[in-house]
């Protein structure tokens, strides 16, 4: 089970900002039980976008979307209404909007931010890793985490210590901001670049108190 | 002159760098300091290098300044989390420490110490932007300082790349750093003054110091060693060429190191001598480049 919740609307709105027709992505796994992309929350969000003058080229809730194979074979029916949108919006964990990044040639925005694994990895072990930051960077990065594609976990860029587009790590490991400019000059969107993250809150990794307080985390963290 | 008014007043600026040791015998960087005072406008004292564990830069950049070497205080993030960077950066300011040089740091793997937690709680950018914030009388949570700091503060690019991804990521990052603060660039080494040139040109237009990295070639291995190993570093078949034949090697060596520098002058704003072992030669490289 990973913890997601949605991100504030306006930063959401912010990601969108310039682009007209969306397409909305939930997910029948955990986002469903976080309560913060299953089909009820897809419903709202569509309402929501229409609501201030976007219009949503179409609405999909998938299980699970950390399953590349499952993502690529079910939206194929779809892709008329996936083309005919500016972007995907992703309301699932970090994982899921890493997954349809990977599997879709789209700008996928996230709309919601990893809180916490919840005892488990993942319904779905893929390439894609999510550090449950608490503060999804993925908007700027082409849907690529630094935080976990790059071995430094850096987040204003790279550290220019790669050869040959290889972690000096690793000669095995991609570089992982090589990775998220290519993605990111695919989406035309190398601007991006140029945004200054500040120094990350490590503090909204802790996981809530609300939800600490609840029924299920107690269940799920008992013995 | 301070580094900073050389810059300011467009002097071709030359700094060197000096690489505290394992353990706390300072007899050497003394001697290095003694030898290089007045020959160089600042001296860089790197940060545990290469992550291998040593005296610290602090220390080492008060002990040159008392010897009368204006230090460049290197920091890397990859040891101390924000508070211990913004209180180090306290720190030094109190010793007289001007100078600082941001970078994010080799990954501790790499070094004498590959069990070591990697920190990395800020990057290279988000310290300079923390610099920033301190010369400006506040902490990066905006809580009031009792009295700021006052730093000039540099980073690091690297001109050359094997990939289109990596040279453009520098260009950008280059870019966030200048807009965060930094207001001095030195380089990786360079060995190859036209693809210096061109660098130089795609900068242009950020019109900032920018002081070449030149690394003086003790052999033929070494060359070839930092070709296959050190990222950005690309010395070209003819300079190993040349060693390889020379039968006095570190002449053979200083006088390429000379030739660089020399025609680096009209190109960029000043020179960066990492010597990595040969601090005594220095006075020789500066005096075969006639600088």
């Amino acid at each position: 089970m990973i913890v997601s919740a949605q991100k504030p609307w306006e930063e959401i709105l912010g990601y969108l900002e310039g682009e007209n027709s969306i397409f909305l992505l939930g997910c029948n796994g955990c986002a469903q039980a976080s309560g913060s992309g299953g089909p009820e929350q897809v419903a709202e969000m569509k309402e929501k976008l229409e609501g201030v003058g976007k219009k949503v080229s179409g609405t999909m809730v998938i299980d699970f979307l950390c399953q590349k194979a499952l993502v690529k074979s079910r939206l194929r029916p779809r892709m008329e209404q996936v083309a005919a949108a500016d972007s995907i919006l992703v309301m699932t964990c970090g994982l899921g909007v890493q997954a349809v990044a990977a599997s879709v040639a789209k700008v996928c925005h996230p709309a919601c931010d990893t809180v916490n694994m919840g005892g488990s990895r993942g319904e779905w072990k893929g390439d894609e890793r999510c550090y449950e930051c608490g503060e999804c960077l993925l908007e700027y990065t082409g849907g690529i985490c630094p935080l976990t594609a790059c071995t430094k976990s850096l987040t204003n860029g790279a550290c220019g210590g790669a050869s040959n587009g290889k972690c000096e790590l690793a000669p095995e490991k991609d570089c992982g901001w090589e990775l998220i400019y290519e993605r990111l000059k695919r989406n035309n969107q190398l601007d991006k670049l140029r945004r200054f993250i500040p120094p990350k809150s490590w503090d909204k990794m802790a996981p809530d108190p609300k939800v600490r307080a609840t029924a299920r985390w107690a269940l799920e963290n008992s013995g | 002159m301070s580094l900073k008014s050389s810059l300011e007043a467009g002097k071709f600026a030359i700094t060197c760098e000096v690489g505290p040791l394992k353990g706390t015998d300072t007899t050497e960087i003394e001697e290095v300091a003694g030898l290089l005072t007045g020959r160089v406008d600042a001296a860089n004292v790197t940060d545990q290098q290469s992550s291998v564990m040593r005296l610290g830069s602090m220390a080492t950049c008060h002990l040159i300044k008392g010897k009368g070497l204006e230090p460049i205080f290197q920091m890397t993030c990859r040891d101390r989390n924000r508070l211990a960077l913004q209180s180090d950066l306290l720190s030094a300011h109190v010793l007289g420490i001007e100078n600082v040089l941001a970078l994010t740091g080799d990954l501790p793997a790499l070094g004498d110490q590959p069990q070591a937690k990697p920190v990395y709680d800020l990057d290279s950018v988000q310290l300079l932007w923390t610099i920033q914030r301190l010369n400006e009388g506040f902490d990066i949570n905006g809580n009031e300082l009792q009295g700021k700091t006052d730093f000039f503060a540099g980073a690091v690019v690297t001109p050359e790349a094997d990939t289109e991804a990596k040279r453009e990521l520098q260009f950008y990052k280059m870019e966030k750093k200048i807009a965060n603060g930094a207001r001095f660039f030195q380089t990786q080494a360079i060995y190859d003054p036209d693809t210096f040139a061109r660098f130089m040109k795609r900068v242009e237009g950020f019109k900032i110091p920018i002081l070449a990295g030149i690394i003086p070639l003790k052999s033929a291995a070494m060359a070839r060693f930092m070709n296959k190993n050190v990222a950005g570093v690309f010395v070209p078949d003819e300079l190993i060429d040349k060693m390889a034949k020379a039968e006095d090697k570190t002449a053979a060596g200083i006088e390429i190191a000379a030739d660089l520098m020399k025609s680096l002058k009209g190109i960029c704003q000043g020179v960066h001598l990492m010597a990595i072992g040969w601090e005594k030669k220095v006075p020789a490289i500066l005096d075969a480049a006639g600088l």
